[in-house]
């Protein structure tokens, strides 16, 4: 059950292009999961931000001086992240969480690839040791446009068994993009099943390549929310049921997490004709 | 008016007043253990906001509005935040009335929540349709008619932007309804003359008034140099509106103090709240606060009562539309919440 508490701020270190917050989460991180996320308001009680962040949890420690504590990583990109980039220790930031639906976790040993563009490597490091414990082989890639945007490079590398990294400019690793090396990887490895967080046409492209080797996958999309909680329907894409329909689903309760093979990747942005509840004809509303 | 006991002096209230006024309201005949309700649109049908604090504390949850059949609204991007506010184009995306009846409005009753059912339709007779369907399950305390979602791709589809339209529709409604039922028409600010819409509603048999909807709005990327909404158009909420929400009230308590207003836009604490009341609502929507504070309706509630019991007033209910009253009208006497000196000295 997600809980609303205030946090206090215990670091903000500087990793890469980015910034790694540690906050106090009592009642938060006991009871997250790979793949949950959290929001965060920005810029205190009368700030002109009215709408809240969502961030992966990162990691969490669940016993220590201050309780539970949890980890995100920020990209600065706008007016509410540089403000939250600007925490000090001992500032407060309000946090609702855990939010959302988690990676579901094999219950075989099985072999796992993970991949993560940019930030969006930050969850799978609670992912990798969950899959580790229970005896799963974890294989990565990371990849980003430039070395300074990889993220956890050097603790990524002591929890998996191989790490594979691509960057646009060459200048880390190999020099392209992480779907370049996937199918190498998922080769090398005897993927069983494939783990993805990051950009949305690198989800797309990790989906179509996994389904075609008829790999299991499952994907951490990114749409902008409002809510975060299931009440505002901003964070909504298509994807198929079980049933076989498409619907308008919610990123923030049903998903964040979704299997590869279900989200409808090229009608992202728009509500296929086929939809549950589509318009008939071009009215809008 | 009831004065303060505070001022009446000596008795042992002066020494421990009550820190809280009673909020109980009276809205069109529904008697609400408090004035604060959601905002239609903000809440969904209150299920996953029950987490966040005890949907049967406040007055009623505000149900989106439902549609007759299934809907997947508008294409993302939906939203974007702008300065002290959101512009949203969902469309009225729900599960259409069949299911909500079912699920939504059985789960609400189940729990125990006061329920004032939002209805939207594309025409007078679905409107209709949709009442007829209420009537015949029953369940909930009032029916709220969305005549003025902004997110439609035709203007003419507004129908509380025209008095003959606005009037068609909750003329059907009413006539579809228990007439036991109060039935609120939320109308737009984005019409040269609400309090004309108004009474068009009033007489065609409106209970009460909801006030206000959101705003027409948009915004342009400015590295695309696109519309940011895939639906180009959104509707405009949050505190940015508030002033525009609080005019809006004023008017039409003016022209018809006798209406039950729930008043609407930007409200966030409980002081914002005590504005709309003073300005002539009975009841006060919280709406886009929710997404930033899921509890916010709780909170606002409990905020109201402080603050209402601070300006000197022991009901909620006396602060109604108390900003028009006449020059010499006396007002109560401001009582001092910080009264724990009480305690030390004794």
């Amino acid at each position: 059950m997600a809980q609303q508490i205030v946090s206090e701020v215990l670091d903000n270190r500087r990793v890469g292009d980015y910034h790694v917050l540690s906050l106090t989460a009592p009642g938060v991180a006991e009871t997250a999961l790979p793949g949950h996320f959290v929001t965060l308001a920005m810029g205190g009680e009368e700030s002109s931000m009215v709408l809240r962040r969502a961030f992966a949890i990162h990691q969490v420690t669940s016993r220590g001086v201050y309780g539970g504590t949890l980890d995100v990583a920020v990209s600065v990109q706008g007016r509410g992240t540089k403000w939250l980039s600007e925490r000090r220790r001992h500032d407060v930031v309000s946090v609702v969480g855990p939010l959302g639906q988690p990676f579901s976790l094999p219950k075989q040993g099985v072999s796992c690839v993970l991949v993560g563009g940019g930030y969006g490597s930050a969850p799978l490091f609670m992912l990798a040791q969950a899959l580790r414990e229970r005896g799963c082989r974890v294989d990565m890639v990371i990849g980003a446009s430039t070395e300074d945007k990889l993220f956890g490079v050097l603790e990524l590398k002591r929890l998996a068994s191989s790490l594979t990294i691509t960057t646009d400019d060459g200048s880390s690793g190999v020099r392209g993009r992480v779907t370049d090396v996937l199918d190498d990887v998922m080769n090398r490895a005897g993927a069983d099943v494939v783990y993805a967080c990051g950009p949305m046409p690198m989800l797309a492209e990790v989906a179509r390549i996994s389904t075609k080797k008829r790999v299991y996958s499952q994907c951490a999309v990114e749409e902008a929310m409002a809510c975060g909680i299931g009440v505002c329907m901003t964070c909504v894409l298509p994807v198929i049921g079980d049933d076989g329909v498409t619907r308008m689903v919610r990123s923030c309760v049903d998903g964040p997490i979704f299997r590869g093979d279900r989200v409808r990747w090229r009608d992202i942005n728009t509500v296929p004709a086929d939809a549950l509840g589509a318009p008939d004809h071009e009215s809008g509303s | 008016m009831s004065r303060a006991l505070i001022s009446d002096g000596g008795s042992a209230d002066r020494r421990h007043p009550p820190v809280d006024a009673d909020t109980s309201v009276d809205l069109a005949g529904i008697p609400l253990p408090s004035p604060i309700v959601t905002a239609s649109g903000c809440a969904a049908a209150g299920r996953e906001l029950d987490g966040f604090f005890d949907i049967t504390s406040i007055g009623a949850i505000v149900t989106k509005s439902i549609m007759l059949k299934p809907r997947s609204g508008r294409a993302t991007p939906r939203m974007s935040e702008t300065p002290s506010g959101m512009l949203n184009s969902i469309g009225l995306q729900g599960p259409g009335i069949d299911s909500f009846l079912q699920n939504d409005l059985a789960w609400l009753n189940q729990r125990g929540a006061r329920t004032i059912v939002s209805i939207a339709g594309e025409s007078v007779d679905e409107y209709a349709k949709l009442a007829a369907k209420l009537r015949g399950a029953g369940g909930f305390e009032g029916i709220e008619v969305n005549i003025s979602c902004p997110n439609v791709a035709d203007r003419g589809q507004v129908f509380a932007c025209r008095a003959d339209s606005a009037s068609q529709v909750i003329q059907a409604v009413r006539r579809s309804s228990d007439p036991r039922v109060p039935i609120f028409a939320k109308l737009s600010p984005d019409v040269t003359d609400i309090v004309e819409i108004a009474e068009s509603v009033i007489r065609a048999g409106a209970t009460g008034l909801s006030l206000i909807n959101t705003l027409l709005g948009m915004v342009i990327d400015t590295t695309t140099m696109r519309p940011t909404l895939a639906g180009v158009t959104g509707g405009l909420s949050g505190p940015a509106i508030r002033p525009v929400a609080v005019r809006c009230v004023w008017q039409v308590r003016q022209a018809f103090p006798n209406i039950p207003i729930i008043g609407m836009g930007g409200v966030r604490s409980g002081r914002d709240a005590l504005e709309f009341m003073l300005a002539g609502a009975t009841a006060v929507s919280v709406g886009t606060a929710i997404f930033n504070d899921p509890s916010a309706p709780a909170r606002v509630h409990a905020e109201l009562a402080r603050e209402v019991r601070a300006l000197g007033f022991d009901r909620v209910e006396d602060v109604i539309g108390y900003a028009h009253r006449r020059e010499e009208q006396p007002i109560p006497q401001p009582v001092d919440t910080l009264d724990d000196w009480d305690f030390i000295t004794e």
